[in-house]
């Protein structure tokens, strides 16, 4: 901590924003299907959730130790990087949210620092096999194994519950899904803080503070913790409202067995060495148990704009990872840029939210059609707004005479 | 590239066993509950749905310690 440099602090108050983000962003994946079926009150559920978040983050440091040395070569890599890789984290996360859309935080964060690493190293020091093995093939198998195990476990504990009925099953189910929501929260505390943790020791390491290899030191698990619980209790309201209500209508039965299922998921693939994202092992959670129930529909119109998110996640992280990174690489002004750039943004997409706030006292009510049309509205947007972002920061980084050729020839003069 | 198909085979396996049976153990002790319930509105005990409920509900408990342990090791 001795030789403490401005970009590091820098590094480290983003990285804890983006926590932030990530927290609330993600407070739907443990707590929408209790909301939404009434099992807890709203504030009691995130304030629960919250807590159980900050233990997390001080059960282990596994999950940050693959972030600092596994993903990226940590020997190419300068703080900006970084902290460019954070700005398209925190970007996408924002703007998913303010669309209501629940979308991978890890995705979002390894987009970033995918992009800025390639911007500023090329491709060579990105290991495209971790990405796939570690990344892309989770992503898509997470939500098939949560959702078939939810859908088949509603379809059981309604056959097997079929004369039970009264205050007693009611209460039960109450309990059981408070329980496995209890244990979802841990396990993302466990999962999400630590990634945050990873990204500071990366910082730390590549700022030169802490030797290669170091984990990470106890006043970055703390802070890392207590973001994202800080982030959790202010609640990402508007994803919770989607995953509660827009993806199905659930039971209290059914959100017992979708939130099993996810606890189990997730439990079971991080200590088999793939981490799922949370984000996509609930919803296909959330689904298979809207589709277990007989007569259940899932709102398949919902899950399409939710998936398109999450395909673009990785991309759009990527394309504001790497532009930040151009504009960072003109110097400490370009930094200085970028952070404003951030904070700029953030504040307009907050200003924006307000137009139609969601919060604890609306976030069961049903999606109002306009709010619908509207997300659909904003959902085609992300592909282009990124790339605007991207073309008004490379603009200056290089004055390239053609934008069409200017793709080819800028990746070899990088990797060089 | 090696994809680790064994890994990928074996969290869908896990997590499916894992979630059906808790699921129908906790509906189980569930039902037992329940028939306490209308068993004792009609005056009557019902010893072995209270035995059964309970056993349900110490596995499932287990089964959460154990994930407990999980995150925590």
């Amino acid at each position: 901590m001795e030789s403490f440099s401005l970009i590091l602090a820098i590094v480290v108050i983003t990285a804890l924003a983006f926590d932030f983000t990530n927290g609330f962003h993600d407070t739907a994946n443990a707590m929408a299907t209790t909301i939404s079926t009434g099992a807890l009150k709203p504030k009691v559920a995130v304030a629960m959730s919250a807590a159980l978040n900050l233990v997390g983050a001080f059960l282990s440091v596994e999950v940050a130790n693959t972030i600092s040395k596994g993903l990226v070569d940590e020997t190419g890599i300068r703080p900006e990087v970084i902290f460019a890789a954070l700005v398209g984290a925190i970007l996408w996360n924002l703007l998913t949210w303010l669309v209501g859309l629940p979308s991978s935080s890890s995705h979002a964060l390894m987009g970033g620092l995918i992009g800025a690493t390639v911007a500023s190293a090329g491709f060579g020091a990105v290991h495209g096999d971790v990405l796939v093995t570690k990344v892309l093939l989770p992503a898509v198998a997470a939500p098939v194994v949560a959702g078939i195990a939810a859908m088949a476990a509603t379809r059981l504990s309604y056959r097997v519950s079929r004369d039970a009925h009264g205050r007693a099953a009611d209460k039960g189910h109450r309990a059981g899904q408070i329980a496995s929501a209890g244990l979802v929260s841990l396990a993302h505390g466990t999962n999400d803080a630590q990634k945050t943790m990873g990204v500071i020791t990366l910082a730390l390491i590549a700022g030169g503070t802490l030797a290669p290899g170091s984990n990470p030191p106890t006043w970055v698990i703390l802070s890392a913790g207590l973001a994202i619980a800080l982030g959790t209790y202010i609640g990402g309201w508007r994803i919770i409202r989607t995953m509660g209500k827009g993806l199905t209508e659930l039971q209290p039965q059914q959100g017992f067995a979708a939130q099993t299922s996810a606890a189990t998921a997730i439990l079971a693939s991080s200590h088999l060495g793939f981490s799922l994202s949370t984000t996509h092992v609930v919803s296909g959670s959330v689904m298979g148990a809207g589709l277990g129930r007989k007569g259940g529909v899932v709102r398949w119109s919902t899950a399409t704009r939710m998936l398109v998110a999450w395909v673009l996640t990785l991309p759009a992280a990527a394309l504001v990872g790497a532009g930040a990174e151009a504009v960072t690489g003109l110097g400490d002004w370009g930094t200085a840029l970028v952070a404003l750039f951030l904070v700029a943004s953030s504040a307009a997409i907050w200003k924006f939210s307000r137009r139609e706030v969601v919060d604890h006292t609306n976030v069961n009510d049903e999606e109002p059609a306009g709010v619908v049309t509207a997300a659909i509205a904003a959902v085609s947007p992300p592909p282009a707004a990124p790339v605007t972002e991207e073309l008004t920061a490379s603009v200056p980084a290089q004055a390239s005479p053609s934008t069409t050729d200017s793709a080819t020839p800028a990746s070899p003069s990088a990797a060089a | 590239m090696k994809i680790d198909w064994a890994a990928i085979g074996s969290v869908f396996g896990v997590s499916l066993v894992v979630t059906v049976g808790l699921v129908t153990l906790f509906t189980l002790g569930i039902a037992g509950l329940s028939r306490r319930e209308s068993a004792s509105t009609r005056g009557e005990s019902a010893v072995a749905a209270t035995v059964g409920a309970s056993a349900c509900f110490a596995l499932c408990a287990a089964a959460v310690a154990y994930g407990i342990s999980l995150i925590v090791a």
